[in-house]
């Protein structure tokens, strides 16, 4: 089973990432069986199987942002996802940067959001500032160290919301 | 000059770390090349023609005595005792080993330098006036606010992996010293009615295969609003930015497919939400960078020195050199002095361990310890007395630092061209040298005056030919070296792009080309008018029979071909 790594935890990842296949209309995909991440489209056409399903089978919600999409299109229904993905095509994508902050710093999304797809452990303390928790990483070995490759940051991001100058971390040296 | 604090250098003493681990990896086969290509662009590694280039970042060009000894150190030890000034405040060195970098890293790291986003599709080193804080006419010092810029950009986690790079200018002079007009996004210090201080934002601009001059996207941004606009920016053009062509995924090309209006609009939109937020500047903190950069301890001079006038009137040598490399300064009694790369024979803005060391030298003897690398690849001496004057011109004249070119046809700005560059289809750096082969002689390169001539080796431009009043680039025609010639261009507040004049020509040619160009000027020229003034009053088609030598009838169809 694919390893993801949670709040600095290695994990197992219990979920699935649905990709519609090209030419399949979202009423028609046929779902894979236990906790699934959909496309936006799948779950604006088909909300209420989805709601019924999660809920016959003890299911969780999530649905899965390809670059391209916007994250405010999912805005009404955050809070019903346990959790939402963002794909990483290659790593040169950084999109999904910006869908994450706009995610969690506009948008106040509060579940889970996880990376996934071409993601390297050099990625990891950057994909954590913007807002993810859980990171599917390709080679989890060693991984999580970078996590902790910087102890000072400049910005306010999703995981800090103040800038090093209003966190009285710009001072002079003594 | 900005002194890092605790946090800023732990910051890139874990970049070195973070680094050396990476290499680490990439070298026991953990990763793979194309894995670590984007990990070591964005710490200014390349993979070059012969050899790995380390690019070294000098944010908006200040140098202190002490890291110019470190450049020297590194020069020496780690490359072969010689550096390259970039034309975007970049040192590079071409012959570094890979295994070695992160020791190159570390000890740069002892002098507060680094080499983080000197490339890759990220925010790059900051740009800015080589004059800055001495400048007789400047609004403000852009330093500081260079300064804030580079701190926020650095490592910021939601634009290191942009469409494509962007480079970001800051400018506290009308006459705009530091390109904003050819920058992705440029910052032009100005004052409103009111008098308070902000920023003309300028974007879109840039050089490479399709050329901009950059476009006014807000007249006015009130300083405290630097970073939360500059966010703005930065994430519509990485949600919107192309992706899909690396030809066509800059932000000029954006703002250009949208129209700036509409651009404009998504800025404000998106800055709408951020206004105000967190990353909105204090007065606490820009008086605690501003306090950097306050003016050194100047003498009380007079404004004229008598031993200084005496020299210039009896040493025409010195009266050249003063003309061309000197420049007005806000204190009575100083000038601000460049110390030219571009000494005939040399590779444009190359500089050796013992001229780094040297210079270190002449700025703690006549300044105060401080350098400045320039976008024409020259070092400038900020605060010299006039009085110093001259055992400055004699000193730095030894050392073959004092040509008196600067802003003069041989004052070439040229890319290291195909001799080191893989991407380059000529060498941009031997056809200078024939260039300044044919004027040899100083009084007639001051005779002929300001002309900028740029030297790019191919279409990416890292030779800014388009805002040369002489370009010349480098273009490949079936395995053959040839060059085309790009007249009119220029950079600054009165910006310009140059246009392609007809057909490419072979590189023998080439220098023959520069001396008809000049030669026709010359013959054309009212008083004192400039070459670029020349061709903006007259057009470019006599200087295109000039240099081939007939009317070209159908250069217009001529120019399609030669740009195709």
């Amino acid at each position: 089973m694919a390893k993801l790594i949670k709040h600095g935890e290695i994990v197992a990842d219990e979920w699935k990432v649905f990709t519609l296949p090209a030419g399949e209309a979202p009423e028609a995909a046929k779902l894979p069986a236990g906790n699934v991440l959909v496309p936006p489209a799948v779950w604006q056409a088909r909300k209420l199987d989805l709601v019924h399903r999660a809920w016959d089978q003890g299911l969780l919600l999530g649905v899965w942002l390809a670059p391209h999409e916007d994250p405010s299109d999912i805005a009404d229904d955050l809070a019903d996802f346990s959790v939402i993905g963002i794909h990483f095509p290659t790593a040169s994508e950084g999109r999904g940067y910006s869908q994450a902050t706009l995610l969690r710093t506009r948008l106040g999304y509060k579940g889970e959001l996880r990376a996934f797809g071409d993601v390297g452990r050099d990625q990891l303390f950057f994909l954590e500032r913007v807002g993810f928790d859980a990171i599917s990483v390709k080679d989890v070995l060693g991984a999580v160290g970078s996590l902790r490759d910087f102890s000072i940051t400049y910005q306010a991001t999703a995981n800090e919301p103040l800038p090093l100058f209003r966190r009285g971390g710009a001072k002079e040296a003594a | 000059m900005y002194a890092y604090n605790e946090a800023d250098r732990r910051l890139i003493a874990e970049r070195v770390i973070q680094f050396r681990d990476q290499t680490n990896r990439y070298r026991a086969g953990r990763i793979d090349d194309d894995a670590y290509r984007p990990l070591r662009l964005q710490n200014g590694l390349y993979v070059e023609k012969h050899n790995p280039m380390l690019r070294i970042a000098i944010p908006y060009g200040q140098l202190s005595a002490r890291q110019l000894r470190m450049l020297a150190h590194i020069a020496q030890v780690y490359d072969r005792g010689v550096g390259h000034f970039t034309t975007r405040h970049n040192f590079q060195l071409n012959w570094v080993r890979i295994d070695q970098v992160p020791d190159i890293l570390d000890e740069l790291s002892q002098v507060d330098m680094h080499a983080i986003q000197s490339s890759g599709s990220c925010i790059r080193v900051v740009t800015s006036d080589a004059l800055a804080g001495v400048a007789a006419n400047e609004i403000a010092d852009p330093r500081p606010w260079a300064e804030i810029f580079r701190q926020w950009s650095t490592l910021h986690p939601e634009f290191a992996a942009l469409p494509r790079k962007f480079k970001v200018a800051f400018t506290g002079v009308p006459e705009d010293d530091a390109s904003v007009r050819t920058h992705d996004l440029g910052f032009e210090l100005v004052r409103d009615a009111a008098g308070d201080l902000g920023f003309r934002v300028w974007v879109g601009g840039g050089l490479g295969r399709t050329p901009f001059i950059g476009k006014v996207l807000r007249e006015f941004l009130p300083w405290p609003h630097l970073l939360t606009y500059a966010e703005a920016v930065l994430r519509v053009y990485n949600l919107e930015g192309r992706r899909d062509n690396p030809y066509k995924s800059r932000i000029k090309i954006l703002v250009d497919a949208l129209g700036i209006e509409r651009f404009a609009a998504f800025v404000e939109e998106e800055w709408a939400q951020l206004r105000d937020g967190a990353q909105t500047l204090t007065l606490e903190e820009v008086e605690r960078v501003v306090a950097h950069f306050a003016a050194p301890d100047y003498d009380h001079l007079p404004r004229l020195d008598a031993s200084f006038e005496f020299s210039r009137r009896f040493d025409k040598g010195f009266a050249a050199w003063v003309r061309t490399n000197t420049h007005a300064h806000r204190e009575p009694g100083y000038l601000a002095a460049t110390l030219s790369l571009k000494a005939p024979g040399r590779a444009p803005g190359d500089a050796t361990a013992d001229q780094l060391e040297f210079v270190a030298d002449l700025a703690e003897r006549f300044g105060f310890g401080e350098v400045r690398s320039t976008q024409t690849q020259n070092l400038v001496l900020p605060d010299v007395r006039k009085r110093d004057l001259y055992n400055l011109w004699q000193e730095a004249k030894k050392a073959g630092l004092a040509t008196p070119n600067v802003g003069l046809l041989t004052d070439i700005v040229a890319c290291p061209g195909a001799d080191y560059c893989s991407l380059a289809n000529a060498g941009s750096l031997s056809l200078a040298a024939a260039i300044q082969r044919h004027f040899d002689d100083a009084d007639v390169v001051a005779g002929i005056g300001e002309l900028r001539l740029n030297i790019s080796g191919c279409v990416n431009a890292c030779g800014h030919h388009h805002i040369g009043a002489i370009g010349i680039l480098g273009v490949d025609k079936a395995g053959v070296e040839r060059y085309q010639i790009v007249l009119g261009g220029a950079s600054g507040a009165a910006a310009s792009l140059g246009e392609v004049i007809g057909p490419s020509l072979p590189a023998a040619e080439i220098p023959e080309v520069v001396v008809r160009l000049v030669r026709f000027y010359r013959t054309s020229r009212r008083p004192k008018e400039r070459f670029i003034d020349t061709v903006r009053r007259i057009g470019m088609k006599p200087f295109a029979s000039a240099v081939y030598g007939r009317e070209i009838s159908n250069i217009e169809n001529e120019r399609e071909v030669a740009n195709g």
